[in-house]
């Protein structure tokens, strides 16, 4: 069989989503950014809202974010894309706004904005990736670093005496009225990829029918911030970061009135 | 004409609103006004006193250092404004809590016992408009009816129904100052 | 009405689409008469109550990239908190009006009047190579005015406006003819007069993205040389003030804003003393009247700056001369509003009659 006779349109298993810049993403290898692109990407194509996105891009690892995914875009300043989103959402209510940031970014310098958007249940999706470190600032201690972890800034690891606890934002937010979606998700195994996808998909629906803010938080690893190989980084997060921030729905509206 | 007026009390005694009302009233009777107020906790107790002027020519500073007229509240404000009337100025003030009287022979003094009128009809909220009544009879730049049409403006409309009787706590301050010979 | 309440009125009536602000001490008006208006049920306008000053600039950036003419409000330390955010909406070319209501500072300061602020609005204020609009009410009307005229030239050149007034002007109630309503404009209007905006990809046109960063020297360079042509441009075009008895004067007062119509009384008292005084007063103070004060103190003996501040203007106005003429400084400061008799014995005492003082 020669490679002619194999690339065929019937033997098509998996494609780049069409709303997938074809650029080389400068993350890191094993890093979980590209899946999670990948994802809304293709989430945001599969619901028809190539025209109706407008991504809200963070300052951290994913600022390039609006390099990779073919929607209008606005990079906003750090820890500020609640409060873009807010404005862009309801000076534009046909449109569907949505975030995309880090745990430094959202739990850190923006934890206000990121309380208030959702306490006001903006009509918009909140994506939180949770890695527990900086990772573009070269591994610094970020509010959801866990104990004992070495960072940058935690070099002995993180104690709480001297660094306080590790903040569990998504539960935080699932308190707050507006919230009408929090879940926690990763991305590690095919299995946990489907299901984020699902969640996602289920937050820009919320989004669209203007149900109030959901908030989808996946647990992701740093390889390279952390300091393993991609697949010490996976085992390590299933091991420590899943037990801390465990996965599954937090908050569902609907849910409750089924 | 031109009238510079400073009219000062403590905060809630109605100082902001009987400028504002005056104010109003001066737009009604298509002069320029200006009124500048100082501001904030002020407003709440302390001291409070707000600049009016009214001019039939475009008004330049809103704030000032000499008054033609002044309307006074209080020792506090008495104390501090008596010295910036200006020679031949007109100072209205109420009697009440003061004890230590203006004493300037080249201005008018005039005082009108604004507490003891609403004492006697009861009436304690339409006390500075006795003392805005006071005022329009010694400054007629600005008639009556005009000041009627700017509480129209300066009031809410649910409050529209007291119109009369701050028409009536006006005309009561204008007896005071013919009684008191002016 | 108030300075205030006529920047909410004017805001409705320009068919502004959106204020985001927080409250602070001498401007809460504006919020409070756009709340108590609704506009959203008329014109369409969104009004806001942000969870701070940071969320306030930010919303606007957010609001601005997609295209809508939107606004904040604050009072000095507020516009402190805004500085990060205004300086990205000038790095993403986006046009927006943010309102200052000076009180005095450093610091919580006071709630009273000042002009303090001059530096950080002239001079950048945020980080970056950047300037900002900035026009200076003196009158109620000028309040008005001032945001139909800020919102059209920062749409105009994509550049962020400011109206820089204080606690005089903005709580002052004075007479005022408000501008007659106009429409907002459709999406439609905004996708063809704002073809960068962040709107959807709508009809699938290629995509829009506002950002700020540029990791290519190269380019970051040329996006600098590009904001700078702005800049040269609006200096060529926009600069705006006011001359008043400047032909025959002997002395020259500059003063800005509400402090600018307290000279002119004490001008005025002046010239009944046959004391010859001119007013110049800058309405841009970016970009600054440079060579109407070098024209209007060609014939005069001294220049008297009057601000409420230590001194500020006061180097843009030796820089309009050159030392050809002495340029003094009058002021007070901590929300002291001077009155007109101090501003003549200021004159007085550093021109007229030194030897006195």
């Amino acid at each position: 069989m020669t490679r002619e006779e194999i690339i065929k349109e019937e033997n098509k298993v998996y494609a780049r989503p069409a709303l997938l810049r074809d650029d080389v993403m400068h993350y890191c290898p094993g890093c979980s950014h590209g899946v999670v692109h990948k994802l809304v990407a293709e989430v945001i194509d599969e619901l028809g809202l190539a025209e109706d996105a407008i991504g809200i891009a963070p300052v951290g690892c994913a600022v390039f974010a609006y390099n990779y995914i073919e929607c209008d875009w606005i990079e906003a300043a750090h820890g500020r894309a609640p409060a873009l989103a807010t404005a862009a959402s309801r000076l534009n209510p046909s449109k569907v706004v949505f975030t995309y940031q880090g745990d430094g970014d959202l739990a850190a310098i923006g934890t206000a904005e990121t309380i208030h958007a959702c306490t006001r249940g903006e009509n918009i999706v909140i994506i939180l990736i949770n890695n527990g470190i900086y990772g573009m600032t070269g591994g610094q201690m970020s509010p959801t670093t866990l104990e004992g972890a070495k960072t940058a800034t935690t070099p002995y690891g993180r104690r709480h005496d001297l660094n306080g606890f590790p903040l569990k934002v998504a539960d935080v937010v699932s308190l707050l009225d507006g919230t009408c979606y929090v879940t926690r998700q990763s991305v590690h195994t095919p299995a946990a990829v489907r299901k984020a996808k699902k969640a996602l998909t289920k937050a820009f629906l919320n989004a669209k029918a203007k149900k109030g803010t959901s908030f989808v938080e996946i647990v992701s690893t740093c390889s390279s911030g952390w300091k393993m190989t991609p697949e010490q980084a996976n085992k390590w997060m299933e091991e420590n970061m899943h037990k801390h921030y465990p996965l599954g729905d937090i908050k569902d509206v609907d849910a409750k009135t089924n | 004409m031109k009238d510079e007026i400073i009219i000062a009390g403590f905060g809630g005694q109605g100082v902001l609103s009987m400028g504002k009302i005056l104010a109003y009233a001066a737009l009604e009777n298509d002069m320029e006004v200006t009124w500048m107020p100082s501001y904030g906790p002020e407003q709440r107790g302390g001291t409070a006193n707000v600049t009016v002027i009214i001019s039939d020519e475009a008004i330049s500073s809103p704030v000032l250092d000499t008054y033609d007229t002044a309307v006074i509240l209080n020792q506090q404000s008495l104390d501090k404004f008596e010295p910036k009337v200006k020679p031949g100025g007109v100072l209205i003030y109420d009697p009440y809590g003061i004890h230590h009287k203006p004493s300037r022979t080249d201005i008018t003094i005039i005082p009108v016992e604004a507490m003891e009128a609403t004492i006697e009809t009861g009436q304690a909220k339409s006390y500075n408009m006795i003392l805005l009544g006071a005022l329009l009879k010694m400054r007629p730049d600005v008639p009556v009816d005009a000041v009627v049409r700017g509480l129209k403006k300066a009031l809410p409309e649910r409050h529209h129904h007291l119109i009369p009787v701050n028409e009536a706590a006006i005309r009561k301050g204008m007896e005071l100052v013919e009684a008191a010979g002016h | 009405m108030k300075g205030n309440e006529a920047i909410a009125h004017a805001a409705i009536r320009y068919g502004a689409d959106g204020y985001f602000g927080y409250p602070i001490t001498p401007q809460s008006e504006v919020l409070e008469t756009l709340e108590a208006l609704m506009p959203w049920e008329t014109t369409g306008m969104t009004v806001l109550q942000a969870e701070s000053e940071v969320a306030s600039i930010n919303m606007v950036y957010g609001g601005a990239a997609t295209g809508k003419a939107v606004m904040t409000s604050s009072s000095s330390p507020g516009v402190s908190l805004m500085q990060e955010g205004i300086s990205y909406l000038a790095a993403s070319e986006l046009p927006a009006l943010i309102v200052n209501v000076m009180r005095g500072g450093p610091g919580l300061g006071t709630i009273h009047p000042s002009q303090s602020d001059y530096f950080q609005a002239t001079k950048g204020g945020g980080h970056g190579d950047y300037h900002l609009i900035v026009l200076a009410p003196s009158t109620v009307q000028e309040m008005a005015d001032f945001v139909g005229l800020g919102f059209d030239l920062a749409f105009k050149y994509r550049t962020p406006a400011m109206i820089m007034a204080d606690g005089i002007v903005g709580q002052m109630m004075e007479k005022v003819v408000l501008p007659p309503q106009r429409k907002r404009r459709t999406d439609a209007e905004i996708a063809e007069q704002c073809p960068w905006a962040v709107t959807g990809r709508t009809g699938g046109r290629p995509r829009n993205v506002v950002t700020s960063l540029e990791l290519d020297s190269a380019v970051m360079e040329k996006n600098n040389e590009r904001f700078q042509r702005t800049y040269r441009e609006i200096e060529k075009n926009e600069v705006r003030y006011e001359t008043k008895y400047t032909e025959d004067a002997d002395y020259l007062i500059v003063a800005f804003g509400s402090i600018a119509r307290i000279c002119l009384k004490a001008i005025e008292d002046a010239r009944k003393q046959g004391i010859k005084v001119g007013l110049i007063r800058p309405i841009t103070l970016w970009p600054f009247p440079y060579d109407a004060i070098r024209e209007a103190a060609r014939n005069v003996k001294g220049i008297l700056c009057v601000e409420i501040n230590a001194g500020q203007m006061i180097e843009d106005v030796r820089l309009a001369v050159s030392d050809a003429v002495p340029v003094k400084h009058f002021g007070r400061m901590g929300g002291i509003v001077p009155n007109p008799q101090e501003v003549l014995d200021a004159l007085e005492k550093d021109f007229i009659n030194p030897t006195k003082a």
